[in-house]
């Protein structure tokens, strides 16, 4: 049969299109891409724990014979890095494939001419960035516990909380990024975002060691909270009332993230 | 640089044009050697599409029938692709009414949109990927399954002559290919409507004809295409019926036959002298035609007998170093409705 006949034949008017069907959609396309890349991410996963480790739990930790916060810094940094690298991989994954997506490749315009919605535009993208941290993560997990870099089994359930902290990392960075003319913004993100983040929020040292006031803009990243709670699965000694309260607020971000990516996408694209 | 001035009869008798160039609006809607009414894929009823404070579209009134391949010819910037985009349902309409396959674009929208084919003015092929990668992706934005987008994937590589690069990246392609691809792409859901922006614009002659061919077997097996372009010999080709919209509006509309006996002569005779200015011969050679433009270069005699008015002209004793007639074409009517002014 040639490309043809059928166009004549008046295809009924198909059924609406299933919201979850649509971010699976879209998730399917960003790991077709992923494919062809993933085994340099892998690469790269195992190096940054070797790196992160090696030269400050091992290295900086040994002029630390006490430790800090009474544990070995090895056993401190560990679970900080951990979540720091998947905030990292979180803000990376929203700000220039976002910007590319939106007007360098235009892969979300050749969604849209498709049954695909906005929703299920960010969250198919928010899906496959989630993906790609539970990637990182799981092998930070798996390089740390062989260099004995963590005390409990319990960290295991680390993962789902650092997947969980990208969330509410990469939503909020979505509905940024959508907002922005150009990449230019991304840089300003990075240098007053991103990396004060990561040097402050509780990651090499406990936040007591800022003065006050500082101290509180570190209690406001979502990253210090998922660093609490991964350290204390960690070090072994999780305490669901202090979890429960870190990762509602995470899930705030989340959900609040994602609302603004929504409404930033659609002004963006739906011109 | 150039003026228009009208003789007083209209030559064709096919409606009286009016004599300024622009708006200029046929009288009645149903025209009655239109062929018997086929059902309509598209309406739009005084359309708008507004972004803050400016107007792109200016409320338009069109109806495209299944089947036929409706085009919306203007210069750059007269609403075509704000049109477009609205009927493609990914532009909200500001006002008016739009209607697709019976449905709203305001509450239908993904029904609508996996019953279209859109070929964008832009490509958004994803360069990465390989040729047969961006059919099967794209199938999946539709829900195919997987078998079926395969072996579709497989015939509309034929279709669009890329077997031979279905394994090959996109980015190194040509401008046709990657064209044609877009096309292909945009049928994997073997849509009711193909809409085409600007479909050919930046090709060279080969590519556009190859494309053209492609388009033409798409419209022989009843694609409804839905374009838009700049180039009249384009839409001469392709186009059963079209609008020409010029500053958010519509200016006319037909098939390119009624325009060209609606808004313009049978022939044209093109006169050359050695000149700069060529406004003093127009004066003399006025009542030879219906019609008389002048040019930078040349002047345009609007006329049913070319050939008769050349005679003419020589007979009074005027030597222009050249004397060309030819037919009228779809471009002297846009030129005459949207003017020679130049737009960027």
């Amino acid at each position: 049969m040639s490309v043809s006949d059928r166009f004549t034949s008046g295809t009924p008017i198909g059924p609406r299109v299933d919201r979850g069907a649509g971010a699976l959609r879209v998730l399917s396309y960003w790991a077709t891409v992923y494919r062809r890349t993933w085994r340099g991410s892998v690469v790269s996963g195992f190096g940054a724990p070797l790196l992160y480790l090696g030269s400050l739990g091992f290295g900086l930790g040994t002029l630390m014979p006490g430790g800090v916060a009474g544990v070995p810094y090895v056993l401190f940094v560990a679970p900080g890095v951990l979540t720091a690298t998947a905030m990292q991989t979180a803000v990376g994954e929203s700000t220039y494939p976002v910007m590319a997506a939106i007007k360098w490749q235009r892969q979300y315009h050749a969604m849209l001419a498709s049954p695909v919605r906005i929703t299920d535009i960010v969250l198919g993208h928010l899906l496959f960035i989630l993906l790609r941290s539970a990637v990182v993560s799981g092998t930070f997990l798996l390089v740390g516990a062989a260099l004995g870099a963590f005390r409990s089994p319990w960290v295991i359930l680390a993962l789902p909380v650092a997947v969980l902290s990208s969330a509410a990392h990469a939503a909020p960075v979505m509905a940024f990024s959508a907002h922005q003319e150009d990449d230019g913004g991304f840089n300003l993100l990075y240098r007053l975002g991103a990396i004060p983040m990561f040097l402050f929020a509780g990651t090499f040292f406990p936040i007591s060691q800022l003065p006050v006031a500082a101290q509180w803009l570190a209690r406001a990243t979502p990253l210090w909270h998922a660093t609490q709670v991964a350290r204390d699965l960690a070090l072994g000694h999780p305490d669901a009332g202090s979890a429960a309260a870190h990762l509602g607020y995470l899930l705030l971000w989340a959900v609040v993230g994602f609302a603004a990516a929504v409404h930033y996408f659609r002004r963006r694209l739906r011109t | 640089m150039s003026s228009t001035s009208t003789k007083g009869a209209p030559g064709t008798g096919a409606g009286a044009p009016a004599r300024s160039a622009g708006r200029v609006r046929p009288e009645a809607k149903e025209d009655p050697d239109r062929p018997s009414p086929t059902p309509v894929l598209i309406r739009g009823r005084g359309l708008r599409k507004t972004f803050d404070d400016f107007t792109a579209v200016a409320g338009v009134d069109f109806d495209v029938h299944r089947g036929e391949a409706f085009g919306f010819l203007g210069p750059n910037g007269a609403g075509k692709s704000s049109t477009m985009r609205m009927i493609g349902c990914v532009s909200p309409v500001s006002a008016g009414k739009l209607s697709i396959l019976g449905l709203d674009p305001r509450t239908d929208g993904p029904r609508i949109r996996a019953r279209l084919g859109v070929v964008p003015q832009r490509d958004t092929l994803d360069e990465e990927l390989t040729v047969r990668e961006n059919l099967l992706i794209y199938a999946r934005y539709f829900g195919i399954p997987r078998a079926v987008a395969a072996a579709r994937a497989e015939e509309l590589l034929r279709f669009a002559h890329l077997t031979e690069r279905a394994d090959s990246r996109v980015e190194p392609l040509s401008g046709g290919m990657k064209r044609r691809l877009t096309i292909a792409r945009a049928l994997v859901n073997e849509p009711d409507i193909l809409l085409l922006d600007e479909p050919t614009t930046g090709l060279d002659p080969q590519a556009r004809h190859m494309l053209w061919d492609r388009l033409f077997r798409l419209k022989r097996q009843g694609v409804t295409l839905v374009l838009t372009t700049h180039y009249m010999d384009e839409a001469e080709q392709l186009c059963d019926r079209l609008v020409v919209m010029d500053g958010g509006s519509i200016a006319a509309e037909g098939t390119p036959r009624q325009l060209i006996d609606r808004f313009s002569t049978r022939e044209v005779l093109e006169l050359r002298f050695a000149a700069d200015d060529h406004s003093p011969y127009a004066a003399v050679v006025q009542d030879l035609a219906d019609r008389v433009e002048v040019l930078p270069d040349r002047l345009l005699l609007y006329t049913d007998g070319g050939d008769e008015a050349a005679a003419a002209v020589h007979a009074r004793g005027l030597t222009p170093l050249s004397a060309l007639v030819r037919r009228s074409t779809l471009e002297d009517v846009f030129l005459r409705l949207t003017g020679r002014r130049l737009v960027d």
